[in-house]
């Protein structure tokens, strides 16, 4: 302890360490734990009216938790954000992988700034945006249908809206390329030698891809999947704009909780989103036998 | 060998090919239906070109105050998310400690959580500590949580390629940890911390999920696109995601040459 202090010292300065512990401390303390810790307590705490919080109902109960397993309707919402925030991020890195590699490892010069700018642009393009225009497309009067009419495959509109799928086609579009990055990034710093070894030996290119770009590629991959998976688990927009009225997605059971005042309700919801996503990141991080420090890049 | 290399370069382009369309068209179709006269947001068919919708954008006061909002938050971010990435950064890279791999963990963490978590928490927290209801000051609050995390990353990758004997030698010479900092340090980060300046407003600019559940009656112009989106869709909508595509892609455009600049002088 104190060698760490005098380490401070002689690093920063004691402006500096003030500084630093004021930021960091700000951050943490006040951004980071104390709200997910309040939100811890409302979620084991009953909805009360205003002049019985504190009274003797006012106890720690697991009520809220029970109520999303007990409601049928909303434990399939909730079992439906799992699977179909798998399909998203199997989705993803399906098509991703291929791009990635291509960019990393084929594509130089000029037309790789190309490329690159060229998946810059939409991803910075706003998400809900992003899922408008898909809302143009798969609406009754839509692009879809106006072709499929067009060309004669059809003899009424279809309705694309009705059930689950066009949510997670959105929700595809519009997180595809949070996978395209770290994808990139992790096989970029792969050495053609080994590639090119590899070839030169007689592997097949399925070979060299399960043995040498796969393995180096690893924390790319555990990121891409814990981004992509976290944004279509936690996606609000997407159910908002392109769901059907009748088929209610999670997080929209959360918003609906907190339109009707029923924080209590809402944060033991988002308590669980929140846990679904922490086993999902530990799961990853032990499937690609990768630590956290390693996610970094 | 060579027939092999010519099917294998035609596969690829047309995956690659198919990709960007599958990128771009549905925005190209979003941009277009901006100037069909339609009153229903569609391509076909072609009622004439227009510029109206971009008139009735411009006409509407909600969209003023929602784009206002979005500054004034975006601004307080960048102020509040600079200071504490570069706080984060020097600690966790200068100093060697034992829980320091569980503190990155703690301190990355927002970044790996849905941002309707951080809205709801940075809600629930100010209401319950400060009585302070959704409005700008939570939604500040929510998206700096993770945009710090941004922040601290992008600082951190330079700050780790600092060669540490700079300013072991100003020491030497009898400099202060003022001046060290204002004349090696600071000069040194300065990339690292303009590119995250830019980075936490854009993330702000842009951010929906957190704001939604943090900013109460309060609209930022997400906000308040994603409830024009939800009710009486507008070709007008249509426009301003023209801007959006305009400005981003003139932006993109900036900075690539910005960047083979750059690259051309070394």
């Amino acid at each position: 302890m104190r060698r760490l202090w005098e380490d401070a010292i002689r690093n920063f300065g004691g402006v500096g360490i003030a500084f630093i512990l004021l930021t960091v401390g700000t951050w943490l303390i006040f951004m980071i734990l104390l709200p997910q810790l309040i939100m811890l307590d409302y979620s084991f705490r009953p909805l009360l009216p205003l002049r019985k919080i504190g009274g003797p109902e006012d106890v720690y109960t697991l009520k809220n938790y029970i109520v999303l397993f007990t409601t049928p309707l909303h434990r399939a919402i909730f079992i439906k954000t799992i699977w179909s925030s798998i399909i998203v991020t199997t989705v993803a890195l399906t098509i991703c992988y291929p791009v990635a590699f291509y960019l990393a490892k084929v594509a130089r010069g000029a037309r790789l700034g190309w490329i690159l700018m060229g998946l810059i642009i939409p991803y910075w393009i706003n998400e809900l945006l992003r899922i408008f225009a898909w809302q143009l497309i798969l609406a009754d009067s839509g692009i879809l249908n106006q072709l499929l009419l067009f060309i004669g495959l059809i003899a009424e509109p279809l309705n694309f809206r009705a059930g689950n799928g066009a949510v997670i086609m959105g929700m595809t579009y519009a997180y595809i390329l949070f996978m395209v990055f770290p994808l990139y990034n992790a096989m970029e710093s792969l050495d053609r030698n080994q590639i090119d070894a590899a070839r030169d030996l007689g592997s097949s290119w399925l070979r060299i891809h399960r043995r040498i770009v796969i393995p180096h590629a690893k924390p790319g991959i555990a990121v891409g999947c814990i981004m992509v998976f976290m944004l279509a688990a936690g996606s609000i927009a997407a159910p908002q704009l392109l769901g059907s009225p009748s088929s209610f997605w999670f997080t929209q059971i959360i918003y609906t909780n907190f339109e009707t005042a029923n924080w209590n309700q809402g944060a033991a919801y988002a308590m669980v989103l929140a846990v679904l996503c922490l086993i999902f990141i530990f799961g990853m991080l032990k499937l690609f036998r990768v630590g956290l420090k390693d996610l970094a890049s | 060998m060579k027939s092999s290399n010519v099917v294998l370069k035609v596969v690829t382009g047309s995956y690659l090919l198919l990709f960007f369309v599958y990128l771009f068209l549905p925005l190209v179709f979003m941009a277009v239906v901006a100037f069909n006269t339609s009153s229903i947001p569609q391509v076909t068919p072609w009622e004439g070109f227009t510029f109206m919708w971009f008139g009735e954008l411009f006409g509407d006061s909600q969209m003023w105050d929602g784009l206002i909002n979005s500054f004034i938050v975006a601004f307080f971010v960048v102020i509040i998310s600079v200071p504490i990435g570069l706080g984060a950064s020097l600690l966790l890279t200068r100093l060697q400690f034992k829980a320091r791999e569980g503190f990155y963990a703690i301190l990355v963490s927002p970044l790996l959580m849905p941002g309707i978590i951080l809205g709801i928490s940075t809600f629930l927290f100010w209401d319950q500590a400060f009585q302070i209801s959704g409005g700008l000051w939570t939604a500040i609050m929510g998206q700096s949580t993770f945009i710090s995390g941004y922040c601290m990353l992008l600082i951190m990758a330079r700050a780790q390629r600092f060669d540490k004997t700079q300013e072991d030698a100003a020491f030497d010479l009898g400099a202060t940890h003022r001046q060290v900092f204002w004349k090696i340090s600071l000069p040194f980060l300065k990339p690292a911390l303009l590119s995250a300046a830019a980075l936490a407003f854009m993330q702000s600019f842009e951010n929906y999920n957190t704001t939604l559940f943090a900013i109460g009656f309060e609209q930022t112009l997400p906000i308040y696109i994603g409830s024009k989106l939800r009710s009486f869709i507008s070709p007008a909508m249509n426009a301003l995601a023209c801007i959006f595509i305009g400005l981003t892609i003139a932006g993109a455009t900036v900075y690539e040459i910005m960047r083979r600049r750059e690259s051309g002088k070394k």
